[in-house]
């Protein structure tokens, strides 16, 4: 992967070289010949190896010529657009907060215009001509610069250093060139060499449409103008020498751009390994008096075994807890039983069996929803921002269970009544982001209890709630495990937690089941393994019973 | 539950805010356009009336064509005289063509809006299936080949500019080798709508290309939310997962990354009615600068302008419509 792009950083800059190399040479080597006078409009030949133009110049030569006006055209547009830009963006960030919002917002404004039209209304003060145009587009690429080196600013005064030197009283001046220009040097640069490919276009194309460089003088976009009636013409090969450097030129900017974005920030090749995991039919015995009956499943990634061989069982309106520090394997072992192993991931066992559900083997999705019903850990982020709570609640009911929008509606509201959600009518109507965290758990475990599942797959289900509404969670949890019957497995970091709502205990260390214990007993005392004992003594006591309700 | 006022804090619609505040926003932009439009004028390097009247003209006519742009009164006058006017309706008359300068925007507007809007439509419903099917098929690192070739098609692609591509296509298709029919390289009344084809197709590429990679993009980090995951638990299919779970998602933060692109747009127009001779705005424009038109100038800044800030506005009410909480902020400072 990194090869890769250090591959279109290294062909960047060789190509970019070459197009320097051009500009040099060319004008010394090739002018007087570039100027000479031959055939008009002669076809490509051995003299000539893209034809001539309307009058009689060779068209190749010119187009090499050109190199070193464009290039130079291109470059002073570029600085003028990033030194004006960075100065504009840094300073902006040292102004006091409400002239600087006031300013930002401007900014934004100017940003959202393209940028042609400034530089139109450049090239109408100063009118055509190649300098004119120089001053255009670069001025026209300052308000884009501007933001964005105010955003990374944004980002870089945030930093501590920068607030200890402000606390110190350093001078704004000198946070900027000492702290903060140093530390966006890297983003600039990227962002220099897009600016770079932008500009190279944009002076083009006031050359194109005859507001830059003027006769006599001649870059791309005018030798690009002056092919456009041959191109109607029929002789297109009087484009293709201004249109090919135009082109290479661009590219290569934007290839070293890229390869310099991807060497500043070398994120790790992700090599997940397509395939889904190994399905199999369960061969162990069948253990009586547990719905749920799991033995000896193994999940490995990249030939790295993350869960080592764990049994277990859940029995019929049993609430199981496994609890264990995070990297335990306690979450992959609770969604191989669900089905929902990440890619990549492959899993192993010889018996896992819900009721009489084989889930070594496929299961149809339908009957897979309407078994296993699942509630994670941050209610914030599993609900789709973008829909109501109703459309998405009902969703299940309506693919898995067949219900109309009317019947599913009805449904989910009695669930959301049964989880003790206020106003549910009203909630069906909202947003996931107009609930609070609570809530929306509570919405998740009500989605959850819709289908009637015969197992309940709760993934630390209040880890990212407020401590008292975690205890409510916790109770509803317990309440709907002792009216309805539904098993439930607990997963969960907290021991305090799994000790208040379990029967049983599994605790989980380094991919192994290291001890199950009845909930009842789960005390210092009591445990035998030496994690266990120094889990219980890191946590304070919390039980239901005790709390208010 | 302590928690039920959370939601009701929201009392007036959300829309009503967006509506006042961004009128007000056209109208400061409107405001912004005419002061920058009436400076084109008085910024001109030396004696702008010496200077529109030419290398052959006498102090008489110097002294006329002061007289008309009002350049004897004093610069506050000036302005307002120009307001005034801009705001009646008036936008004065061209020194070239001697005629009304709102019938010249008049008879150029539709070719100008056509290709801009059309263009945006046909970037946003090529690009985002585009990306997104790619993003569904290479997620987890799946099909490297495919994601690499897209990659390099769409870059490539992208670094060829509006204008060139144009002269490609026409040497392509319009030239053709007779494989294809022949479109008018440049536009003629008699062909009509033909002559837009060239046109968009050219000004759309590029863009297609960076859209359809960010919607790619993005398609990578929806399917990777948690709300992917909640979907699947419940066994969602997987064509609901996609159009129906990740699809508004993705447009929210597309039409948000790529709103600039699509005004960025309006620009491309501008050249591209260069190469085909389409008599719009764009080319309207370039030859007033040329022609040192500067009533022309004047008006078709404000009205591309204009056409630009509708654009950034429209993007907006997509994304409102999609996701109403879009509506606190605009797509340019999200």
């Amino acid at each position: 992967m990194s090869r890769r792009r250090n591959l279109g950083l290294v062909l960047g800059l060789s190509l970019l070289g070459v197009v320097v190399v051009i500009a040099v040479l060319a004008p010394i080597l090739f002018k007087t010949g570039a100027d000479e006078l031959g055939q008009r409009f002669a076809p490509p030949s051995a003299d000539h190896w893209l034809g001539t133009d309307a009058a009689g110049h060779d068209v190749l030569l010119r187009s090499l010529v050109a190199t070193r006006l464009t290039l130079l055209m291109t470059v002073a547009a570029t600085a003028i657009a990033v030194a004006l830009g960075v100065l504009l963006g840094t300073s902006v960030w040292l102004m006091p907060r409400r002239l600087r919002e006031l300013c930002l917002r401007a900014i934004d404004a100017m940003v959202a215009f393209p940028g042609l039209l400034l530089a139109l209304v450049v090239a109408a003060v100063l009118g055509a001509g190649g300098s004119s145009a120089v001053i255009a587009i670069g001025v026209a690429g300052i308000p884009y610069f501007a933001r964005l080196t105010g955003n990374l600013a944004a980002k870089v005064s945030q930093r501590e250093f920068v607030s200890t030197a402000r606390l110190l009283g350093v001078s704004p001046v000198r946070i900027a060139f000492r702290h903060l220009l140093p530390n966006m040097s890297e983003p600039l640069l990227v962002l220099s060499a897009s600016t770079f490919a932008g500009t190279l276009t944009a002076i083009s194309a006031l050359s194109f449409v005859g507001l830059g460089v003027q006769s006599p003088s001649y870059d791309w976009g005018k030798l690009l103008n002056e092919a456009l009636p041959s191109l109607l013409a029929d002789r297109p090969f009087q484009l293709v020498g201004p249109a090919v450097l135009i082109v290479v030129t661009g590219l290569a900017a934007v290839l070293i751009g890229d390869g310099l974005a991807a060497a500043a920030n070398p994120r790790a090749a992700r090599t997940a390994a397509g395939g889904a995991s190994t399905r199999r039919t369960s061969q162990g015995t069948p253990r009586d008096g547990y719905l749920v009956d799991v033995q000896e499943l193994s999940i490995e990634y990249d030939g790295k075994q993350l869960v080592k061989g764990i049994s277990f069982g859940i029995r019929q309106g049993e609430i199981l807890g496994i609890v264990g520090e995070s990297g335990s394997g306690k979450t992959l072992t609770a969604m191989a039983l669900a089905q929902l192993l990440p890619d990549g991931l492959i899993s192993n066992a010889t018996r896992m069996t819900l009721g009489d559900l084989d889930l070594l083997g496929p299961v149809p999705p339908g009957l897979m929803a309407q078994t296993v019903g699942l509630v994670y850990q941050d209610p914030g982020s599993t609900f789709n921002p973008a829909l109501r709570m109703g459309t998405q609640l009902t969703e299940v009911l309506r693919t898995h269970r067949r219900l109309g929008a009317q019947a599913a509606r009805r449904r989910i509201i009695d669930a959301l009544g049964t989880v003790r959600l206020s106003k549910p009518e009203q909630r069906m109507k909202q947003h996931p982001h107009e609930l609070s965290g609570g809530m929306r758990q509570r919405a998740m475990i009500a989605a959850a209890l819709a289908t009637e599942p015969r197992l309940i797959i709760a993934d630390e289900p209040t880890t990212a709630l407020d401590v008292t509404v975690q205890a409510e969670i916790l109770r509803e949890l317990k309440r709907l495990n002792s009216e309805f019957g539904t098993s439930i497995m607990v997963i969960s970091h907290d021991i305090g937690v799994v000790r208040a709502l379990c029967h049983r205990v599994i605790v989980m260390y380094q991919g192994k089941a290291v001890e199950e214990i009845e909930a009842a007993h789960l005390t210092v005392a009591s445990a035998q393994h030496s994690y266990t004992k120094a889990l219980l003594e890191a946590t304070p006591e919390l039980t239901l019973e005790n709390s208010h309700g | 539950m302590a928690h039920a006022a959370v939601a009701e804090h929201r009392s007036t619609s959300p829309w009503l805010h967006f509506a006042v505040r961004r009128l007000i926003g056209l109208a400061a932009i409107f405001l912004v356009l005419l002061v920058v439009s009436f400076l084109i004028v008085q910024l001109i390097p030396g004696d702008p009336a010496a200077g529109l009247a030419g290398a052959n003209a006498d102090l008489a006519d110097i002294e006329r064509i002061r007289h008309q742009l009002g350049l004897d009164q004093p610069l506050w006058q000036r302005f307002i005289d120009y307001a005034g006017g801009v705001l009646s309706g008036d936008l004065g008359t061209s020194f070239m063509y001697r005629q009304p300068v709102l019938t010249i925007i008049e008879n150029r507007l539709p070719f100008t809006a056509t290709i801009a809007l059309a263009g945006i439509a046909i970037v946003l419903l090529v690009a985002i299936p585009l990306g997104m099917l790619i993003g569904v098929l290479t997620q987890g690192g799946r099909r490297k080949w495919l994601d690499t070739g897209f990659g390099f098609v769409t870059g490539f692609l992208d670094s060829v500019p509006g204008y060139v591509m144009a002269t490609f296509l026409v040497v392509m298709f319009a030239l053709g080798i007779g494989v294809l029919p022949l479109f008018p390289p440049a536009y003629t009344p008699r062909f009509g709508s033909a002559s837009f084809v060239l046109p968009i197709a050219a000004i759309v590429i590029g863009p297609i290309c960076t859209v359809s990679r960010v919607v790619r993009r993005e398609t990578a980090v929806v399917l990777g939310n948690d709300y992917q995951r909640t979907a699947h638990g419940w066994r969602l299919p997987a064509w609901k997962r996609y159009i129906k779970w990740a699809l508004p998602n993705l447009l929210t933060s597309t039409l948000t990354v790529s709103g600039l692109v699509l005004t960025g747009l309006i620009g491309g127009a501008v050249v591209i009615e260069s190469v085909f001779a389409l008599p719009g705005l764009g080319s309207g424009i370039i030859k007033a600068i040329l022609d040192r038109d500067y009533p022309v100038i004047q008006a078709m800044v404000i009205v591309i302008g204009m056409i630009a800030a509708l654009i950034n506005l429209l993007v907006d009410i997509l994304l409102g419509l999609i996701d109403e909480r879009t509506l606190g902020g605009s797509h340019v400072s999200a």
